[in-house]
């Protein structure tokens, strides 16, 4: 088979760090070739050479077996190359087909003309089935149908290579079904594919090669139908991986987290949070199940006092926190690793130290007199560097935004654990993660039920629930439809409730 | 954090340095299509600026300084927490009717602390001006520059009333001289440039006192989380509404002095009855940019503004007429404005430091 596109020995260099080492890839006619690697193998930043966002120090890059230079985006676009970045860049305000066709637009005498374009998204669409509403508003849609914009983007600017970034970091397992099925179609209509992932389900599942990268370095191209996931797991990581999670059965006491008929409104819609009872225990790991928009984020920000609540009542050890602050739930022992760590969890701008002290400045072992005290934020950031291996450039100093996600969420979890919470509340703390990282995180979460805490866990990943909770409470649609042992239930049987389609007994153990 | 500091501060001294020079060879142009058998003597005395007089010259300069430097501290601090403070004049001409209302009216105060007394009140009137659009901003959501272009016009129309009403010299169209001992000694500089107001060193104190609580303090580290990004604030437990007030108080109290500063000092200049805003208030949003929101790069933009100041209506000897010295420096502020873009454009070109974006899973 033919080359699309081949990358040779590229190496690209930012201060202090080798992104990219003599990097290889070949991409062939029609086939799905997935990248993968750990966060800050190099992956995107390969990619963004291919797109023109980086010019590499060495090496060449050949379109079709000629030599081609790819200054930017531009460059990349007019050679039939798209990308759909990890995070969409797409209009809010505009339509979809605005969005589509901004950047090659259709003018007469000066005027958009939209009615062509509107024939092309609609053939695109329904040759790909890619469903799209034309005239919806970016802002009003789900995060899976905005990418599926994003790729007839691409299409519609007859783009034949396609890279895609962390593709289903974002999506529902539907979704991802969905998306998987759509690449499936692209390959088989002529379309080459570049994939980056670090998930390798999805690799099993739709990848025809795929190629290894490891700290920058080439380590290899697989077959990927006569490869295992552990073989390729290894390659990644560069030691085995323990792909299922060992932990010992709980042994749950007191109540620490007590919710009592909460609700919560929203302007305009139903209540997101409708009278919802639960609670979680000393030593157990409690996870909250269901599909992305039933009403989690807002449970969690009403629990943590992020949003304002209508009614119900939240216990925490006891005492009553529902009209709390949030300085308060924090200080009395709830630990919360936010959704967006970008949104809520980091000041961006910060230092990793100013970071990791973000609750608990205030605190006389960080300030006094109302100054702070810079030499114990720093060794105390030194310590939660060095105990949970947060890698950056410039140790404390480095500013958050230079970190890979990865190590940007091992920040996170370090503060939240490391304030010896009663209960951690923690939501998807392993979106957007490699396995290395992803076994960590989970052993760091059973660690803390080990040693007494109540967690709470929100998950939208069924392997995540199935293997971490100790129960499975089902929202959707803003209640607990039903409440599992995750030894009893099939991760079929969840997908049901989580779907809507059955309702179970809920109010036995839950209150 | 030491070195960190030092290649970000030399990134940033050499970025207003080149937009400086951008200017100042855009501003030769205009010189020499303006008035070209004099350009040279012309540019050579608008550069020289302050120092072609002597320590009178310095003096001078360090007096036309000391309320710019007062606003663009204003507009910098608010900056830093994430706000735009455009409402500098409405702050300034308040504090500054305030401190000639004391300094002519409250003779019963010592002579040593009387100076101090008027520039606390100035302080205050400025924050209370600061403080309306930052409460309207905090709870209900109003952009705090709207806000602030109103509470220019209202301070400025509120002070034209009220002074006729109290402390007015009806011959000259402007308020009394306030009284000597309402000015502000001049903390034994005197001895060094003889006509300098005190005012430099109060605007020098907080300068740094501003530096300190930015960069040091817990209030600081609160405010500029804010500014950075206000939902993590919030998850942290920091309450911002209240830090939004906060901001906008203490930069509205730092406009208020810097109108006290310039009418207590002791030049007998007094505050004269006109629908126009303070022109001090607005050059603050100048000097801010070009000192880079930095308090002590604000120090010297103020500086180097007052320097070119003078240097323009020096060239009036050479024929430039006062609209085309006003062009002039307009111009060179103007491109001293773009500090910021050309950071972007040093930082980037010459990796003076990391990128700022390194792309997630690299």
């Amino acid at each position: 088979m033919e080359n699309v596109i081949e990358m040779r020995h590229i190496t690209k260099v930012f201060p202090g760090i080798i992104a990219n080492d003599d990097v290889t890839i070949e991409l062939r006619k029609g086939e799905i070739h997935a990248l993968l690697g750990e966060n800050g193998a190099g992956k995107s930043t390969l990619m963004s050479v291919l797109f023109g966002l980086y010019q590499p120090e060495k090496g060449e890059i050949l379109k079709n077996g000629h030599v081609v230079q790819i200054n930017n985006p531009n460059d990349a676009n007019n050679l039939g190359i798209g990308m759909v970045h990890q995070h969409f860049k797409l209009v809010h305000n505009f339509t979809v087909l605005e969005n589509i066709v901004l950047g090659a637009e259709d003018t007469k005498h000066g005027f958009l003309y939209m009615k062509n374009a509107r024939k092309k998204v609609e053939e695109i669409s329904q040759r790909y089935n890619l469903k799209v509403d034309c005239d919806a508003l970016i802002s009003d849609i789900t995060v899976g149908m905005q990418q599926r914009v994003e790729i007839i983007k691409m299409l519609y600017r007859d783009n034949e290579v396609l890279i895609f970034d962390e593709p289903t970091a974002v999506l529902t397992p539907q979704e991802i079904e969905e998306l998987m099925q759509i690449m499936r179609d692209l390959a088989k209509e002529g379309k080459s594919i570049l994939f980056i992932t670090h998930k390798l389900n999805e690799i099993k599942e739709v990848a025809d090669r795929c190629t290894v990268l490891r700290k920058g370095k080439y380590i290899g191209t697989i077959d990927v139908a006569t490869t295992t996931k552990e073989e390729m797991s290894e390659m990644m990581v560069g030691r085995k991986i323990n792909l299922t999670t060992e932990k010992t059965e709980s042994h749950p006491t007191d109540d620490i987290l007590v919710v009592k008929n909460l609700s919560v409104s929203k302007k305009g819609h139903k209540n997101p949070v409708n009278n919802i009872s639960f609670s979680v225990r000393k030593g157990e790991i409690v996870c909250i199940a269901g599909i992305d928009g039933n009403g989690q984020t807002e449970l969690v920000q009403a629990i943590t006092g992020l949003m304002p609540i209508l009614n119900g009542t939240i216990l925490l050890n006891g005492k009553d926190i529902t009209h709390a602050s949030i300085r308060q739930r924090n200080v009395s022992g709830i630990s919360h690793i936010p959704e967006d760590r970008h949104k809520h969890g980091l000041i961006l701008d910060y230092p990793l130290s100013y970071n990791l002290v973000l609750q608990r400045y205030f605190e006389p072992q960080f300030s006094q007199h109302g100054f702070l005290k810079f030499e114990e934020i720093e060794k105390y950031s030194e310590k939660l560097i060095e105990q949970y291996d947060i890698r950056s450039g410039q140790g404390s100093k480095t500013i958050a935004r230079s970190m890979s996600g990865g190590n940007q969420q091992k920040a996170i979890i370090a503060r939240e654990i490391d304030k010896n919470p009663d209960c951690l509340i923690a939501v998807q703390p392993t979106r957007g993660l490699d396995v290395g990282a992803i076994e960590y995180i989970h052993k760091q979460i059973i660690r803390e039920r080990d040693e007494g805490k109540a967690v709470l866990l929100v998950s939208l990943e069924l392997d995540e629930v199935m293997n971490l909770s100790d129960r499975i409470l089902v929202i959707y649609e803003g209640e607990i439809v039903g409440e599992f042992n995750p030894k009893e239930i099939t991760v079929q049987e969840l997908g049901l409730y989580m779907a809507g389609s059955k309702r179970g007994d809920t109010n036995e153990k839950a209150v | 954090m030491k070195k960190l500091f030092k290649s970000e501060a030399s990134l940033n001294f050499a970025s207003s340095v080149t937009a400086i020079i951008a200017g100042l060879i855009i501003g030769l142009i205009v010189i020499i299509i303006a008035n070209p058998s004099n350009a040279l003597n012309g540019f050579l005395t608008l550069i020289q600026g302050g120092f072609s007089n002597g320590t009178r010259g310095i003096g001078q300069v360090l007096n036309n300084a000391t309320p710019i430097i007062l606003t663009g501290l204003s507009v910098g601090f608010a900056f830093k927490t994430g706000l735009f403070n455009i409402g500098t004049p409405g702050q300034f001409v308040v504090g500054a009717f305030v401190a000639i209302y004391i300094g002519v009216e409250w003779t019963f105060l010592p002579g040593a602390i009387h100076w101090l007394v008027a520039i606390i009140f100035a302080a205050l009137a400025g924050a209370l001006w600061g403080c309306v659009p930052g409460i309207m901003k905090a709870y209900l959501n109003v952009n705090e520059v709207i806000a602030s272009i109103i509470m220019n016009y209202i301070g400025m129309y509120t002070v034209n009333y009220i002074v006729p009403l109290t402390v007015f010299n009806i011959n000259k169209n402007e308020t009394l001289p306030v009284a000597s001992s309402a000015v502000i000694p001049q903390f034994g500089i005197e001895h060094l440039i003889p006509n300098v107001n005190g005012g430099i060193v109060i605007a020098i104190i907080l300068v740094i006192v501003i530096h300190i609580i930015l960069n040091k303090s817990v209030l600081g580290y609160e405010l500029k989380a804010c500014g950075f990004n206000r939902d993590a604030s919030k998850y942290a437990g920091i309450n911002a509404k209240q830090k939004i007030v906060c901001s906008m108080m203490i930069a509205g109290a730092l406009a208020g002095i810097g109108g006290a500063l310039v009418y207590l000092g002791g030049t007998g200049k007094c505050l004269a009855v006109v629908d126009t805003l303070a022109p001090e208030g607005f050059n603050g949003i100048a000097v801010a940019l070009l000192g880079l929101s930095s308090p002590f790069g604000i120090l010297a933009a103020g500086l180097f503004i007052a320097h070119l100041t003078i240097g323009g209506s020096l060239m009036q000897i050479y024929g430039f007429i006062p609209q085309i010295v006003d062009i002039i420096i307009a111009i060179i502020i103007y491109f001293s404005a773009f500090a910021l873009m050309v950071k972007g454009i040093l930082a980037n070109g010459f990796h003076f430091k990391k990128k700022p974006k390194v792309k997630e899973g690299q």
